[in-house]
Order: structure tokens, then C-alpha cells, then sequence
């Protein structure tokens, strides 16, 4: 039963590492939802300028894989004068990735909306502020909701690659018990179980969500 | 700098293929599970791929190059990067051709019967040709994120693309623009890939009414 013993030797510095995970997965979509929010107009304006620049930002940011997005924050920055802190660079780059998977998503749902809706709106003599606060985005967001619990689930997973960039989340601290005990096995397996605590059930939540919603529509 | 990363991209392509065609394997006996109607079956497939698709990628790539010995032989980094990605891979791929089967009319499987198929006729005849039209566009997409994420494969020394980026970055200390080479890559191979299966799409759909 050696497994048990190391597991609960290990458990207290994996959850401390699973905190930051949390804690990371959280700040990226703080501003990254904000973030695609905007990007979502900013594709559907009719201003050339503010229409490809927000295409610009979220193909790369969905073009690009999230490693590389990380290592550029943390390693390339630098370069050019800029050096964030390891949670820093990569609470932007994860921000970034965020804003320009999401940014579809929401494009999907305020599509979603019916033009009778915003036609209503305006005969009934709403300004464009309040049509959209009132009528669009609380009704887009409702229908790109599951898509986007479906992205929170895969960005938690994603955070893993910031060890990477020697933020101290989970994978980094199963990583310097592993080169410390040489036990990899027991200490991934575990770091595995506890992604998978959180992820399985919060896919389930999502699927949810998604029949409950359906249903109403 | 350029040759840095162009010399990452066969491994790139590499891993991304052999782990497509690991996962495309991997993906036919979990959807037969699922699509199977034995229930302990089906629980097993879900089970299967819950697990596969809810630990990061880059756990299941440690598990395999630090965690895995098989008595004093252990996996090369390319073999976990394979195995890991490819694992990943089927559990996804099979979510994709279960979607896919059960958007195929009823009505397909019930003529078949009732034609006295076989139900391996049925299944090569009938279902599969429909089906596979309605997952070509979802397999893509999944290739290419597969593609995106066999960059994790650099976490455990594959010398591909951001692998070789990192130490060009490292070495020259010059790493802002060899990752922005190294993200212009993945977007230029991606960018015809997507274009090619939404053309391949829409003629398809222009053959066949669905």
C-alpha cells in the first residue's frame, strides 16, 4: 500500500500547486470573457478596421497552440524589454487564448439572436445601448453558455502547460516531487486523478446545462 | 532563426499524423462499446473515454515517458508523445462518430433489417458512407488542433517545432521572434487544411441531399 502512503505524503503540495491551477483558470476568463465580449463585436462591425483587427486577434489566438502563446509572454518579451512574472505572462497569454475561443462562441450565440427581437426593440423605441445590454448580449450569452462552460473545462487542463513557464501550479509541483522521489508514476497518476475531479464533473455540468437550455428554446 | 523552427516541423508533422492514425484505431472499438447496446459495455467505452478526455495531455504524456517502465525498458519521447496524444485522440475521435451515427436516420438502420443486411453490410454499406460525411468536417477540425497540440510533446524533449523555437530562444536569448515564426507555422498550415475540408464539405453536400 505504498501508493496510499506517498499519496497522502504528496496530497498537501499537489492541492496547494491545484489552488494556483484554480486561481489561474479563474483571472483568464475574469478578462478574457470581458475580452471576447468586445472581440465579438469588434467582428461584427461594419468598420473595416475594428472588423479585421478582431479577426486578426482571434485567429491567432486560436491559430497559434497555447504553448507557444505562453513561451512567447514568458520567453520572447523579454526580448523586447518586457519581463512579466510567470503568473503574469501567462494570466495573459491564457487571457488571450480565452478571448479569441470564446470570442467565436459568443459570435455563434448574439448571431443566435432573432432580428425580430432587435427590430422589436427598436420600433418599440430602445436606444442601441439598451437594445443590446437589454436584448442581445443577456440572450447571446445564454445560448453560447454550454460552448462555454465546454472551453472553461478545457482551459483548467490547459493551465497545466504553465509549468512550462514555472508558474507553481499542479503540474509544476508533481513535476519537482517526481525529480525529488523518483516515484513519476504515483505522483502523475495522482495529479491526474485530481484534474480529472474537477474536470469530469464540470463536463457533466456543461452537458447539462446544454439539454436544460435546449429545452427551452 | 527560420531554420530552427523549419527543422522542428517534420517531428511536428510527425507526431500529429502517427497520433491521428493511433487515435482513429483507438476510436472504433470505443464507439463499437458505446453504439453496442450492452450496457456494461457502454459503461466501460464511458468510462474510458471520461478519463482520457478529462486528464490535461500533458499528465498522460509524463505518465508514459517518466512514469512507465516496462522492466529496464522505459518509451522513447516520441513513443509517449504517440501514445499519449494518440490515447487522447480516440477518446475524442469516438465522441465525433458517435454524434455522427446518430445522425443517420433511424429509418437507414430499420430498411437495412428489413432488407435482410447483414449487419456487417449494413453498417459498411449503409451507415458508414452517411456517416463518415457528417464527421469529415468535425475530424478535421480535430486534426487540426491535434496538430496545435502535439507542441506539448516539446514538454518531454521531441525535438519538434516550439521544442526547437525554445532553444533557439534560450540559446541566442532572442525569443520574440522565433515564436512568433513558430505560431505564423501552425496558422499557415491550418488555415488550407480548413479551407480544403469546408470545400470538400460543401461538394459533398452538393452531391448528396442529406
Amino acid at each position: 500500500m505504498t501508493f496510499f502512503a506517498d499519496a497522502q505524503e504528496f496530497l498537501p503540495a499537489l492541492l496547494g500547486g491545484l489552488r494556483v491551477s484554480l486561481l489561474l483558470t479563474l483571472l483568464s476568463l475574469l478578462f478574457g470573457l470581458p475580452l471576447a465580449t468586445v472581440l465579438a463585436f469588434g467582428i461584427r462591425s461594419h468598420n473595416p478596421v475594428l472588423h479585421w483587427l478582431s479577426v486578426a486577434f482571434v485567429e491567432v489566438g486560436r491559430g497559434a497552440p497555447a504553448l507557444v502563446v505562453l513561451q512567447f509572454m514568458y520567453f520572447g518579451l523579454p526580448t523586447a524589454g518586457l519581463t512579466l512574472s510567470a503568473m503574469a505572462s501567462a494570466t495573459l497569454a491564457l487571457t488571450w487564448t480565452t478571448g479569441a475561443y470564446c470570442a467565436e462562441y459568443l459570435r455563434g450565440g448574439l448571431s443566435g439572436v432573432p432580428q425580430g427581437e432587435i427590430e422589436g426593440a427598436e420600433a418599440l423605441g430602445m436606444t442601441w445601448g439598451d437594445t443590446l445590454r437589454y436584448i442581445v448580449i443577456p440572450q447571446g450569452w445564454r445560448i453560447a453558455l454550454p460552448s462555454l462552460m465546454g472551453f472553461a473545462v478545457i482551459l483548467f487542463q490547459t493551465t497545466s502547460l504553465a509549468y512550462t513557464v514555472t508558474v507553481p501550479e499542479l503540474m509544476s509541483q508533481a513535476y519537482s516531487i517526481g525529480s525529488s522521489t523518483f516515484k513519476y508514476l504515483t505522483v502523475f497518476v495522482l495529479a491526474g486523478i485530481l484534474y480529472a475531479m474537477i474536470s469530469i464533473p464540470a463536463t457533466w455540468l456543461s452537458v447539462l446545462v446544454e439539454k436544460r437550455l435546449n429545452k427551452h428554446l | 532563426m527560420l531554420h530552427a523552427v523549419l527543422t522542428g516541423i517534420p517531428l511536428t508533422l510527425g507526431v500529429t499524423a502517427a497520433a491521428l492514425i493511433i487515435g482513429t484505431l483507438v476510436s472504433l472499438p470505443l464507439l463499437a462499446c458505446t453504439l453496442s447496446g450492452n450496457r456494461l459495455l457502454w459503461l466501460g467505452a464511458r468510462m474510458v473515454i471520461d478519463l482520457l478526455r478529462g486528464v490535461p495531455i500533458v499528465v498522460w504524456l509524463f505518465i508514459f515517458y517518466y512514469g512507465v517502465t516496462l522492466g529496464s525498458a522505459k518509451l522513447s519521447a516520441f513513443g509517449a508523445a504517440v501514445l499519449g496524444l494518440g490515447l487522447v485522440s480516440g477518446a475524442y475521435l469516438a465522441e465525433i462518430f458517435r454524434g455522427a451515427v446518430s445522425s443517420v436516420s433511424a429509418g437507414q438502420f430499420e430498411a437495412g433489417r428489413a432488407l435482410g443486411m447483414t449487419s456487417r453490410g449494413l453498417w459498411a454499406d449503409i451507415i458508414a458512407p452517411q456517416a463518415w460525411r457528417v464527421a469529415l468536417p468535425g475530424y478535421t477540425t480535430y486534426g487540426i488542433g491535434l496538430l496545435k497540440d502535439s507542441s506539448i510533446a516539446s514538454t518531454i524533449g521531441v525535438a519538434e517545432m516550439v521544442f526547437q523555437a525554445g532553444n533557439f530562444a534560450r540559446t541566442t536569448g532572442n525569443g520574440i521572434v522565433v515564436f512568433l515564426l513558430a505560431a505564423a507555422v501552425y496558422i499557415l498550415v491550418s488555415v488550407p487544411v480548413g479551407i480544403l475540408s469546408r470545400r470538400v464539405d460543401e461538394r459533398m453536400s452538393a452531391v448528396v441531399a442529406r
